[in-house]
């Protein structure tokens, strides 16, 4: 592919330097209140994300700002709020949806594959499903092996659905933003350690809030983060990290306590995916660490190093470094055992820097 | 105390198997004219024993008796017919083209006719119906998709307006109010809910109406779009065809064993009725009066079609492997094209001349499209969509990496070049 011309400047930072302090969750919920507030065709539904606001708190007040027949909650019943939403979108709605964790997709496996995923093209175009499903995911608030699953490259394997994950409060605004008013599917996956500050993996150490972050500097008003646009979060010469989500933070810590100079990018979106960026990095660096959270075995870091080697190949010094979960159910009183935190991505990086 | 009997699975059997004439006494069949018709703003319970009865206005002598006997005029029932017998007349030239190999498969719904056409008379332009592949009685009753087209998506060919993506039948079309097939069991009937909340949200009037058949309500979907209409009182008609048959799975192994699918509706806080699916006034009512509550903002109504699959599960399927060959004939419901056409004569409203130049006209009909459809191709001759198309539609906008694989799938390279 000869798409090096793609390089996205994409860093976020530059965008931010105006706007109101705001956790992940703040962001989240202006998107959704900017987005109800512009199109009277986006509804909200989910489990207890009426009265309530969600048990994460995103929704809160939305019910009581645009009424019940615009937020409101529904059984617990995933594959029928998915269902639901896609007989939706067929009647012209512009549903976002709530998944309570993302460990509780499962019963709507169907719905999404078979169904939201190949509407467009089964139907030739005629039907189509402009869905968001929002689901938070990830570990590190001990949710034991049912609240903390990172299941990304179970919808990267998909066709037709694109897959979505912000690392922070601006990105998650102006993804949602644009999750919501695109025509296709889309898995909008939320990075839950990140919603209250950015989580670099030293759990024993106090909580950073978001207010003292760049990132957490969010417009009120509307803006989106383009998908499929990746984003360079640290410039750096030594060697490329791939990363999204948590993970982020978490190899910006590896970096600064090894002293290796590394590149993150921040993937933002997962699939379709902005592949540009990534090979202009790697072509630069000669060096790749991939880096998530999710098992190992047929993760979606896989599917990135094959990539990077496909396209990048004669530009690598060293083999590709993967870090993840292990291949094991997220346990909960070991969670910091299973977590891939800022010693091992650090042990990568100087595996990677050998020469 | 005796000592405990051994357990022992109960695995339900059909009464009928080859060899073995079917009791169709399970069925619980009501006499013509004996159920009673409640009022269309009558609560869910109030409907209870609606759903161990079947609604039947057609008798034996094929006169239109009882509460249920809708106010149609023969005109309009003329017009039920021919569209039966055109959708009979379709099935019959699709099976043959299908066994000389101009498609790859085909699915009719032979002794069914009645459900679909009689359903679609009830309904009104813009609603939207949430089908199963059975009910092509729902465009060629409504008459406003051309059979061209749809032979077409038979055939796969150049012209075939879902681009060779789907198997047969599996067709898709919103100006007709028919959504796209998925060939997922199940999966459509809560997208019909969906689609019906969202039409409740906008304050719109239009309706919709979800299709499953008795197999598939074994399936999540179904139990929850139930969950779903009840908990909204969505505007939609859960229909349910009970054709006795899921492929070589008899309705027992669906549940249908000592109770009704009807009755799965009342225990959900759902109007429910049993209808004579052969019964082509009754269907036309029990529709009526779905549609009615529907768009009296009343909820959504369950009604199960009591009708019989006469013909296979599909041209893969050879069901003399598993039931009685006579079983379609000895269904104590009859035919419906019959019963519909004994009913017209009863009223001099029609007669055998008028039915066969009809039957005549049809097939040439059938037949004109058929030969014009083939003009575009068939699965058979090869002129099909051309392969790049099969890249198409998968996104709104196609991605970089599709755009590459179908540059590599063009030019039969092996993989990306190094960039």
């Amino acid at each position: 592919m000869n798409d090096t011309s793609a390089l996205t400047p994409a860093s976020s930072r530059s965008e931010s330097g105006s706007g109101v302090p705001m956790t992940m969750i703040q962001a989240l919920r202006s998107a959704i209140d900017v987005m109800l507030g512009r199109d009277p065709n986006v509804v909200v539904f989910g489990q207890d994300v009426g009265y309530f606001g969600g048990v994460f708190r995103v929704t809160e007040g939305l019910q009581a700002k645009y009424g019940k027949q615009r937020v409101f909650d529904a059984p617990i019943n995933e594959g029928g709020i998915v269902g639901a939403a896609i007989g939706m979108g067929a009647y012209g709605l512009r549903p976002v949806i709530e998944i309570q964790f993302a460990d509780y997709f499962y019963p709507a496996s169907d719905q999404i594959v078979s169904e939201a995923a190949r509407l467009r093209y089964r139907s030739a175009g005629d039907f189509t499903a402009p869905i968001t499903m929002r689901m938070p995911c990830g570990g590190g608030i001990y949710g034991g092996q049912t609240h903390s699953q990172s299941p990304e490259a179970l919808f990267t394997h998909v066709c037709g659905i694109r897959t979505v994950m912000p690392s922070n409060p601006y990105d998650a605004k102006g993804l949602l933003i644009a999750s919501i008013e695109n025509d296709d599917p889309v898995i909008f996956l939320e990075p839950k350690r990140l919603y209250n500050g950015p989580f670099d993996g030293h759990h024993e150490r106090p909580v950073v809030s978001w207010a003292r972050h760049p990132l957490g500097l969010v417009p009120e008003g509307h803006y989106t983060v383009p998908l499929e646009s990746a984003s360079v979060y640290r410039n750096g010469s030594d060697l490329t990290v791939l990363a999204y989500g948590t993970m982020v933070f978490v190899c910006e810590a590896a970096a600064t306590e090894t002293g290796i100079d590394a590149e993150i990018i921040d993937l933002r979106s997962l699939w379709p995916l902005d592949l540009g960026t990534l090979i202009a990095s790697v072509k630069k660096t000669g060096r790749c660490v991939v880096v998530h959270e999710a098992t190992r075995t047929s993760g979606f870091g896989a599917e990135l190093a094959a990539l990077v080697q496909e396209h990048c190949f004669y530009h690598l010094e060293v083999p590709i470094e993967r870090v993840t979960g292990w291949d094991t159910p997220y346990p909960h009183a070991q969670e910091w055992a299973y977590f891939p935190g800022p010693d091992r991505v650090g042990a990568a990086f100087r595996r990677a820097m050998e020469p | 105390m005796s000592d405990p009997t051994p357990l022992r699975l109960h695995v339900p059997e059909p009464t009928g198997r080859p060899g073995r004439e079917t009791d169709f006494s399970y069925l619980h069949v009501s006499k013509a004219g004996e159920v009673r018709r409640p009022p269309v703003d009558a609560t869910p319970a109030a409907t209870s024993e609606l759903a161990w009865q079947l609604v039947r206005v057609l008798d034996d002598g094929g006169r239109a008796v009882g509460p249920w006997a809708p106010d149609a005029d023969p005109a309009l029932l003329k017009r039920g017919l021919a569209a039966m017998m055109k959708t009979r007349i379709f099935d019959a030239r699709m099976l043959i083209a299908q066994r000389q190999k101009k498609m790859s498969f085909y699915m009719q719904c032979l002794g069914e006719e009645a459900i679909a056409v009689a359903h679609a008379f009830a309904l009104a332009p813009g609603d939207m119906c949430f089908p199963t592949y059975r009910q092509q009685g729902l465009l060629l009753a409504r008459g406003d998709v051309p059979m061209v087209e749809m032979i077409c998506q038979l055939l796969s060919n150049e012209r075939d307006p879902m681009k060779g993506r789907q198997l047969p039948v599996m067709y898709s079309y919103r100006r007709a109010g028919f959504f796209s097939i998925s060939g997922n069991l199940a999966t459509q009937f809560i997208q019909a809910v969906g689609w019906a909340m969202a039409s409740a949200i906008k304050g719109d009037t239009r309706i919709a109406s979800g299709w499953i058949g008795d197999g598939a309500t074994a399936e999540a979907d179904f139990h929850t779009a139930l969950t779903f209409a009840h908990v909204y009182r969505a505007p939609v008609i859960l229909n349910v065809v009970n054709n006795q048959w899921a492929i070589s799975t008899f309705q027992a192994i669906a549940g249908g064993e000592a109770t009704t699918f009807a009755a799965r509706g009342v225990g959900c806080g759902i109007a429910s009725l049993r209808v004579d699916g052969n019964d082509f006034l009754a269907v036309l009512a029990a529709s009526r009066w779905a549609a009615e509550r529907a768009r009296r903002n009343l909820g959504p109504t369950l009604i199960e079609w009591v009708t019989y699959r006469a013909g296979a599960h599909s041209t893969s399927d050879d069901p003399s492997k598993y039931r009685p060959d006579d079983d379609a004939k000895r269904f104590p419901l009859g035919d419906p094209i019959a019963r519909l056409k004994q009913h017209l004569l009863g009223l001099g409203a029609w007669s055998d001349a008028e039915h066969e130049a009809t039957q005549a006209k049809l097939q040439a009909e059938v037949l004109a499209a058929q030969k014009e459809a083939e003009r575009s191709g068939t699965l058979g001759d090869g002129r099909i969509p051309g392969p790049e198309t099969m890249f198409e539609d998968v996104y709104e906008a196609m991605p970089p990496h599709l755009v590459d694989q179908r540059r590599q799938a063009l030019s039969s390279l092996p993989r990306a070049g190094e960039g």
